[in-house]
């Protein structure tokens, strides 16, 4: 039997649920969710069955496959959709690592997954983008906390765990609550010396880690235009620990700039068919579409901020803790690993020495590529710090550079929360990548300009 | 009869999934239950994962569960026993993770200053009310196609009767 939401095994559950009052100034999120769903409006609060563009996980595929394998369904329903990285864990640091690789090899081969990138290419989030398989209007349910990044792009992401994603293989299609939204008005410029991290960091401060919970984050306002893709996409990223569902923006120029160049780089052969299908794809919010709450920020007002430990939002000035103990630096991740964090970290550390250990782990092999081209890499290397691999490295306290008792990392990742690099009595502070240079400079925390 | 008797452990606001299981063992500790329930609330209250019960509940502020997607950080309570988490408010992959495992995850502000660790509480799933401290809580149903889910204990057996 068919309804309007299809066929499969959810429909009986959607056709359950009631839709909510029409609506008619959608937000950008609630236009890519009706499009998906199938329908021509949706409303907050409404349950939604849809079946997403991309369905992701990484190195927590092997143990999907396992409840996948206890469900009746033997083959993935749509394996041109998945998207598999080997990146929390990469290179394997223990033998058990290096089984679950080989185990999610070996599926993807089986069950013939195309989309599926080796230890080394990189990062889930960043290497989804640089090879073109999200783009705007589009939809992403990822085994992965992080996945609201996409919204950079004007696509929606949003987390989930593993036996939905299990669920996802099996049967194409999940329910999602349609959330509310919160718009988020970006006003002035930010200062020199103040990144997109910054203003994460103030807004999860002022908002709370669960500032946006289960809503829908939509960044607004003419700033927007003056913010490169690589702070785009720390931005959206980070509005994961404000508890956002997924965080997204308008496509604007610079996000065809970004998506011609990749697509490009990614898929010679028919990158310019892919960059026209996005194009088609595009939605944008309707002017004063009608939202849950609204908060302005003005740009120019964010200084530099660090999370000190053990909250995200336990958030203070760097002028208020510059001079605390630091023993260790962390450049990479999701969050700010991309080449212009590097050329951030590059810039500050030329010509100087490290007083303290910096490890610097770009967020792709692109990224990595790409600063070596630039020269960022010498200049980091001369200065002392260490490269790694591509991927997550140490940010959840599993491989490449974890911490000893006591230790104090300041951080360009996402998550200071205890224990989360491994070891419980170390202390996380989280910035910009500027900050984390320079803090390893000085030895102690320290803002860029007073080195 | 559908009310049933709990012993409380008590925690505060914004409970992460790194401080219930550590992501250090995300990709080596996966399904084993014995595993899983010893890790438990490692790095908050090791007393958590020696001394927990069949049918204890968690009741906790703000944003339990906030952080990571990892699923173990719903397992490892239900391993452990635990029957509910009752908070403030949830994470929402974390409520989504309970749902798909089974696990009762509660929001009912007002009882959370009600109880302390040690004490008891009672849970109605039929009439949706939570008692303690000899007063009567109510908290909303799900929707019905998510109480569905839970009813048949997770998403994976909720999926296998389906087909």
């Amino acid at each position: 039997m068919v309804s309007e939401f299809g066929s499969g095994e959810y429909a009986k559950l959607a056709r359950l649920c009631q839709p909510m009052a029409m609506r008619f100034m959608p937000t950008l999120t609630e236009q890519i969710l009706a499009r998906a769903a199938g329908k021509s409006q949706v409303a907050p609060g409404e349950i939604v069955v849809i079946e997403p563009d991309v369905i992701l996980s990484h190195d927590n595929s092997a143990a999907i496959a396992d409840i996948f394998a206890q469900l009746p369904h033997k083959r993935v329903k749509y394996p041109e959709r998945l998207a598999i990285t080997l990146d929390h864990a990469a290179p394997p640091p223990r033998p058990k690592h290096a089984r679950n690789h080989a185990k999610i090899r070996e599926f993807a081969r089986v069950q013939g997954i195309k989309q599926f990138y080796e230890v080394g290419r990189g990062i889930c989030h960043q290497v989804l983008c640089e090879e073109g398989i999200v783009g705007p209007g589009m939809t992403l349910l990822g085994a992965d906390s992080h996945s609201p990044h996409y919204g950079w792009l004007g696509a929606f992401g949003a987390g989930i765990g593993r036996s939905e994603v299990a669920a996802l293989w099996a049967t194409g299609q999940l329910w999602l609550r349609v959330p509310e939204t919160l718009r988020i008005n970006l006003a002035g410029s930010l200062r020199r010396g103040v990144t997109s991290k910054d203003l994460a960091l103030a807004l999860i401060g002022e908002l709370g880690a669960d500032g946006a919970a289960y809503m829908a984050v939509e960044f607004a306002g003419e700033s927007l235009a003056n913010m490169t893709a690589d702070s785009r996409a720390a931005l959206t990223n980070m509005m994961a620990e404000m508890g956002a569902k997924s965080a997204c923006m308008p496509p604007d120029d610079t996000t065809w700039r970004w998506l011609g160049d990749a697509l490009a780089r990614a898929r010679p052969q028919d990158g310019q068919q892919r960059l026209e299908l996005f194009a088609a794809n595009a939605l944008y919010p309707a002017a004063d579409a009608q939202v849950a709450r609204e908060h302005t920020i003005d740009l120019s007002e964010v200084e530099p901020l660090v999370a000190c430990p053990h909250a995200t939002d336990n958030v203070l000035p760097l002028s208020e803790v510059a001079g605390r103990r630091v023993d260790v630096g962390f450049i990479g991740t999701c969050t700010n690993g991309r080449l212009e964090d590097l050329a951030a970290a590059a810039a500050i550390v030329s010509g100087r020495k490290l007083r303290r250990r910096l490890l610097v782990i770009p967020a792709s092999s692109l990224a990595l590529r790409d600063a070596a081209e630039a020269g960022y890499l010498t200049t980091l290397l001369e200065a002392g710090a260490v490269i790694g691999t591509p991927g997550c490295g140490p940010c959840m306290g599993i491989s490449m550079g974890v911490l000893a008792p006591g230790e104090v990392c300041i951080s360009s990742a996402n998550r200071n929360f205890r224990g989360r690099m491994g070891e419980p009595s170390a202390e996380i502070y989280l910035a910009n990548p500027a900050v984390v240079a320079a803090s390893c400079v000085a030895g102690e925390l320290t803002h860029p300009a007073d080195l | 009869m559908t009310k049933t008797i709990h012993r409380v452990w008590k925690y505060g606001d914004n409970i992460n999934t790194d401080v219930i299981f550590p992501g250090k063992y995300t990709y080596t500790i996966n399904h084993d239950p014995a595993q899983l329930a010893r890790h438990a609330l490692e790095d908050l209250d090791p007393a958590f994962a020696a001394q927990a019960q069949t049918g204890d509940v968690i009741v906790a502020g703000r944003n339990f569960g906030n952080g990571s997607s990892r699923e173990q950080a719903v397992t490892c309570l239900v391993q452990a026993g635990l029957r509910a988490v009752i908070a403030h408010s949830f994470a929402r992959i974390y409520f989504r993770n309970a749902i798909n495992n089974g696990l009762l995850a509660i929001e009912c502000p007002p009882v959370v200053d009600c109880v302390e660790t040690g004490e008891t509480l009672a849970i109605d799933t039929t009439a949706h009310e939570i008692h303690a401290d000899g007063r009567v809580f109510a908290f909303a149903p799900l929707p019905v196609a998510v109480q569905a889910i839970l009813d048949a204990g997770g998403i994976v057996p909720w999926l296998s009767a389906q087909v």
